[in-house]
């Protein structure tokens, strides 16, 4: 079954060394707090036929790549069942709303479906924060769904409006 | 190679019918859950997260209507490609409010772009949606510009 976890990034704690922060942030700090370079928590994602199953039902999306192995491989050439890419994209969307408090808003994401992924990877999705303007209370987030060996398969952006 | 003729670029800039859809918690739990989400709010069903309207507004087919793939012979009105095998691409999309249980939505779909390229694995010609999504006093609650894939 699919499972994700919040998982602490390598360097949980904040830090008081660098200039440029790489602190992870749990959650979303007043906008006076936040720094460039901070980053956001990473969450495993570990699709199963289950859920790619449960989740084409949701979309009502029949496309047989998501749930007809001979038909992915066979039929259209992929190299096993393909994880949809706007599940991912709905990834980069919680990597950002898992993170902001309950007044704070998400007013903008987008995302590109690069490389494909296939059932049985494990992904992880993250993100960091690239700009910061505290008059407007925005925070600009640099976004990415990543397969185990790095590569980032879908990246993303956001824009989020903070309560304070 | 132009796979692209005069025929399939002159429907960039024409419209779907207007598509509406009234949501349904129910609809929203399922999504959530399928998801993954951690919001109590979205796995309630107060509230659907964003990427909820994926797919939202698109005609639901007939089984007799379906291709061999699984997807609709003919998705919506528009130019029949010379490419079949449809990928998603990505999105970008502007939120206004929040789309909870018992709103009644309308999206309008414009495409607005056809491009081709020579991708790594071959042809690609690339669909770029633009879509409006107004509630039922006609405000708008997101805009939506959006990538499909043929291979």
């Amino acid at each position: 079954m699919s499972t994700p976890q919040d998982t602490p990034g390598p360097d949980a704690k904040p830090s008081d060394a660098d200039e440029t922060s790489t602190r992870v942030l749990t959650s979303a700090p007043a906008i006076s707090e936040i720094m460039v370079g901070d980053v956001l928590p990473q969450r495993r994602h570990t699709p199963s036929n289950v859920s790619l199953f449960l989740y084409n039902a949701a979309v009502w999306n029949p496309h047989r790549i998501h749930y007809d192995a001979a038909y992915a491989t066979e039929g259209e050439g992929h190299a096993g069942i393909v994880v949809d890419g706007p599940l991912q994209g709905d990834w980069i969307t919680q990597t950002v709303l898992n993170w902001l408090g309950p007044d704070d808003n998400l007013v903008r994401f987008g995302y590109q479906n690069r490389l494909a992924t296939h059932l049985g990877e494990t992904l992880v999705s993250g993100g960091t924060v690239v700009a910061v303007d505290i008059a407007a209370r925005l925070v600009s987030l640099e976004l990415f769904v990543a397969n185990e060996a790095g590569t980032v398969t879908t990246p993303g952006t956001a824009t989020v409006l903070l309560a304070s | 190679m132009a796979l692209l003729t005069d025929e399939h670029l002159s429907w960039v800039g024409t419209a779907d019918p207007p598509a509406t859809v009234e949501i349904s918690r129910r609809d929203i739990v399922k999504y959530s859950t399928a998801t993954e989400q951690q919001q109590k709010k979205y796995l309630a069903g107060d509230e659907a997260p964003p990427m909820f309207v994926f797919n939202l507004f698109a005609e639901i087919p007939a089984m007799d209507a379906m291709r061999n793939d699984g997807l609709a012979r003919r998705a919506r009105q528009g130019p029949s490609l010379p490419l079949k095998r449809m990928m998603a691409g990505g999105t970008n999309v502007d939120l206004r409010r929040p789309i909870r249980p018992g709103d009644v939505l309308t999206a309008t779909r414009t495409l607005v772009g056809l491009s081709e390229k020579q991708g790594r694995s071959g042809p690609l010609i690339f669909l770029e949606y633009q879509t409006e999504v107004v509630d039922a006093e006609g405000r708008l609650v997101m805009s939506e510009h959006q990538t499909g894939i043929a291979r």
